[in-house]
């Protein structure tokens, strides 16, 4: 590695001011601190630093992710055959169908972010930030596997200019990105991000007689009280096959138990905060619960046991991994109580009865990104107020 | 009775390189020297000039605003240097000792008023700081309350305290009494059986920074705006009760010799401000050169030369580890190696326990960003305030907005383990004393 570490030195000239290649220094310095970690030393202030950084911090996220993610290529694949009623390919070739199914659009969206990141890095001169290396790959982990990849590029881009870097890059911005990507994608091409046809690839096959391509909450909402779900082919979908995901759906957010895989990582490491987690689950169960004991026919979705609430559609993975975005969050610990409890009841709440939606975990998220700086402002003029009061109390 | 205060939030970084109670009297030190910098608060002009000859106690600097306040000669002996960094700003003055350790005499100090000028005359009210600002206290604002801390829980740390030295204490703390119409507070570990009759004494208990000033006061009676309290270290309140008691000036130092570097880590005594190259003569490991030697803790000391540099306020510790920029890390973000010490469990090493004492270098392991990770900082920080607020309002400059958040209550020390956990390696000491600084410029 010295080796390789001489010849990049030799070239860093170059990449600096006056050099050659001046105009690439952010990408020059992106590639460097990946490969090599810094060898600044405090200037200021502590001598020595905890070894966490916004690096790994991005890093141990995407290792959180990855459960899901792989689970959810075999997913795509184990769909497409059950389809097409091939169900003698093995594991590998499911999960190769799925891993080729997906790579345009993991490709795409890394391609599409990281480059308008190193534009913007170099405009600005500072360094690159390595937030989108989440949101890339949660990107497509949230759409339906048929999405085009143009359409992608252009949520993408929008995402990344306009809820991101308008507003000063990671760190600054209030909305969640990688939902602002889905809920473009939502709003100006509905009829490829919702429906029966979008969430099992088919590819060239012909699908099977009983196939219909639903997802379980897409046949409640057009359902009535006694609808049972059923996977794509017909057949009821157990309790178990609600656990490990084994429905379409957006891809990687079916699986209950590689979610909790991920939220393991997620709060063994510290990257995400239990409270944001509890109480969104509580929020949500609760919601779940008042809405199953007056459920009503108008709203078929209300007839769902509190628990199968929970574990179908986006709701567990939006709680899991977009709710705790520590930026867009809330950063007070009373102000994470009120923000994930009302995510879980918001999110429910739309689910159930707006039935125009059959998920409504993306909607509730960003909407409580929005009040997140208002519920802190208030939790931090509590505390502003008590000292205020304790001086008033003195001078009286 | 004492009262207890357990203090929860915080943390006690396991580093390597404790020193042992082996004490040894540092005695090729002949170099010693005040610097100007470790008493903000007053603009310090010199007294004398290179070759005058002064005794241990005579004053070396006094104050612009008012020049009966000093500091002065640790030793007796010549004055070798005043020394000048830019815009002629005195970086230290340094005296030679000449070995009689010829003490100026304070004389009987009888009443209030006299010991009060004798301790501004001696140096040891530039010991002391006040709160807010985190400055030499002024000279004209009598305290509220006066806070003496009796212990250090800084990393590598050592006991403040021998047991010759409480009687001293207690005449200290009497002396101290008198400036304040509050109280004086002794706060001392939980355990230590440490009394006192002219002051009240709480004891504390838990992680790192339940020794700091800042934590004492947050949890005894906060400062509020338009209040002013002192702190002090229960050293400094020794050394007025020998002041006192006998009229003459103790300088002596237990210094902790601490960190990985250090070949033999024990507490050496010595004299307030000798020279490091002498002091630490033998001491440092440093055949690989890169070595860092701060003049105080990881957490809150001043990055000093081995050749050139001065054991600094406060005076009891010097530490010493790698420096780390010859490190070639290949993909450190990666990396599984269990030597990589974080308390957010994001590496393989709080498998095998976070309380093993572990290696530090002083880079900083990261690149600079803005604030991402959210209830960071107040895992670490004891008091009733929310630090990132307060941090961005010192950033915006927004004065009405940090009185609210409680700038009045802390100095950059409350802030350095915040700023040892940030996963956004910002300077945060540094925001707060820029902060700090601006308010009382503007708010005077």
């Amino acid at each position: 590695m010295k080796g390789l570490k001489r010849q990049i030195d030799k070239m860093k000239p170059q990449f600096e001011k006056g050099g050659k290649f001046e105009k690439l220094h952010s990408v020059f310095d992106g590639f460097y601190t990946f490969l090599f970690t810094p060898n600044e030393t405090s200037h200021s202030g502590v001598h020595i630093h905890d070894s966490n950084d916004s690096k790994r911090t991005m890093i141990m996220v995407v290792l959180a992710l990855m459960p899901c993610c792989l689970f959810g290529m075999w997913n795509i694949g184990y769909q497409h055959y059950l389809a097409i009623g091939s169900m003698d390919q093995g594991f590998l070739s499911m999960f190769i169908y799925g891993l080729f199914a997906v790579l345009p659009q993991i490709l795409t969206a890394y391609i599409v972010g990281l480059g308008i990141e190193f534009i913007v890095a170099q405009i600005r001169g500072h360094e690159i930030q390595e937030g989108f290396l989440v949101s890339g790959i949660l990107i497509p982990m949230i759409c339906p596997v048929d999405t085009p990849w143009w359409m992608l590029a252009i949520a993408v881009a929008f995402a990344v200019i306009f809820a991101k870097e308008v507003f000063g890059g990671t760190g600054y911005n209030f909305l969640n990105v990688a939902l602002v990507t889905r809920a473009f994608l939502f709003f100006s091409y509905p009829s490829k991000m919702s429906g029966d046809g979008v969430f099992v690839q088919l590819g060239a096959g012909q699908p099977v007689d009983a196939f219909t391509g639903a997802t379980p909450l897409g046949q409640l909402a057009s359902g009535s009280a006694d609808t049972v779900i059923t996977n794509i082919v017909g057949s009821p979908l157990t309790s178990s096959d609600i656990f490990f995901g084994l429905y379409p759906g957006s891809w990687a957010e079916t699986s209950v138990f590689c979610i909790l895989i991920g939220m393991a990582i997620l709060l063994i490491s510290g990257m995400a905060n239990w409270r944001i987690i509890l109480s969104g689950l509580v929020g949500g169960f609760i919601m779940a619960f008042v809405a199953h004991h007056w459920a009503s026919p108008l709203y078929p979705v209300s007839y769902l046991q509190p628990l199968e609430q929970l574990g179908l559609g986006g709701f567990m993975f939006a709680i899991t991994f977009m709710a705790t975005d520590p930026v867009t969050a809330c950063r007070t610990k009373t102000g994470m109580y009120i923000y994930g409890a009302l995510i879980g009841i918001i999110a429910i709440l739309i689910r159930i009865y707006n039935t125009g939606y059959p998920e409504g975990a993306m909607l509730a998220v960003l909407l409580m990104n929005c009040f997140a700086p208002l519920i802190d402002y208030c939790v931090v003029n509590a505390n502003v107020r008590r000292r205020m009061r304790r001086v008033t109390v003195k001078n009286s | 009775m004492s009262k207890e205060i357990r203090i929860k939030k915080g943390l006690d970084i396991p580093l390597e390189g404790g020193a042992s109670d082996i004490e040894v009297k540092d005695t090729l030190t002949e170099r010693f020297a005040i610097a100007p910098d470790d008493y903000p608060g007053y603009t310090w002009k010199a007294a004398v000039k290179a070759g005058d000859t002064v005794k241990a106690g005579e004053p070396l600097l006094y104050a612009k605003e008012d020049e009966n306040l000093c500091l002065t000669s640790p030793v007796s002996g010549t004055v070798q240097e005043v020394h000048r960094g830019e815009r002629r700003k005195i970086e230290y003055v340094s005296v030679d000792s000449d070995g009689k350790e010829e003490q100026y005499d304070f004389g009987k100090l009888s009443d209030k008023e006299l010991q009060f000028a004798a301790l501004k005359r001696s140096g040891l009210f530039a010991m002391m700081r006040q709160r807010p600002f985190d400055i030499v206290p002024m000279v004209d604002i009598k305290p509220r309350d006066i806070f003496v801390t009796a212990f250090d829980t800084a990393p590598l740390a050592k006991p403040l305290l021998t047991d010759a030295m409480l009687p001293y204490l207690e005449t200290g703390l009497k002396t101290l009494a008198q400036y304040t119409d509050g109280k004086v507070y002794l706060c001392v570990a939980a355990g230590s059986g440490i009394t006192s009759k002219a002051a009240e004494v709480y004891e504390f208990s838990g992680p790192h920074p339940a020794g700091n000033a800042g934590t004492q006061i947050a949890a005894i009676s906060p400062v509020n705006k338009g209040e002013t309290v002192w702190t002090l270290d229960a050293v400094t309140a020794v050394r007025i009760g020998k002041l006192m008691s006998e009229g003459k000036l103790d300088y002596t130092a237990r210094v902790a010799l601490t960190g990985a570097d250090m070949k033999n880590p024990h507490i050496a005594i010595t004299k307030i401000g000798a020279s490091l190259s002498t002091l630490l003569k033998g001491e440092v490991n440093s055949e690989k050169g890169h070595v860092r030697i701060i003049s105080g803790n990881v957490l809150t000391g001043i990055k000093e030369d081995m050749e050139n540099g001065w054991l600094r306020w406060p005076y009891r510790q010097v530490t010493a580890i790698d420096e780390g920029d010859n490190a070639d890390e290949f993909m450190g973000w990666a990396t599984v190696s269990p030597k990589k010490y974080s308390v957010k469990r994001s590496f393989p090493a709080f498998l095998k326990g976070l309380n093993k004492p572990f290696k530090f270098d002083a880079r900083i392991k990261g690149g600079h960003r803005a604030f991402i990770m959210s209830n960071e900082y107040d895992k670490v920080f004891p008091m009733d305030i929310y630090p990132e607020y307060l941090l961005k309002a010192i950033m915006a400059g927004d004065i009405e907005r940090m009185e609210q958040l409680g700038i009045y209550e802390v100095a950059p020390e409350d802030f350095a383990l915040p700023e040892f956990v940030d996963t956004s390696k910002q300077e945060l000491q540094k925001i707060v004393r820029e902060g700090l600084d601006y308010l009382r410029k503007e708010t005077i």
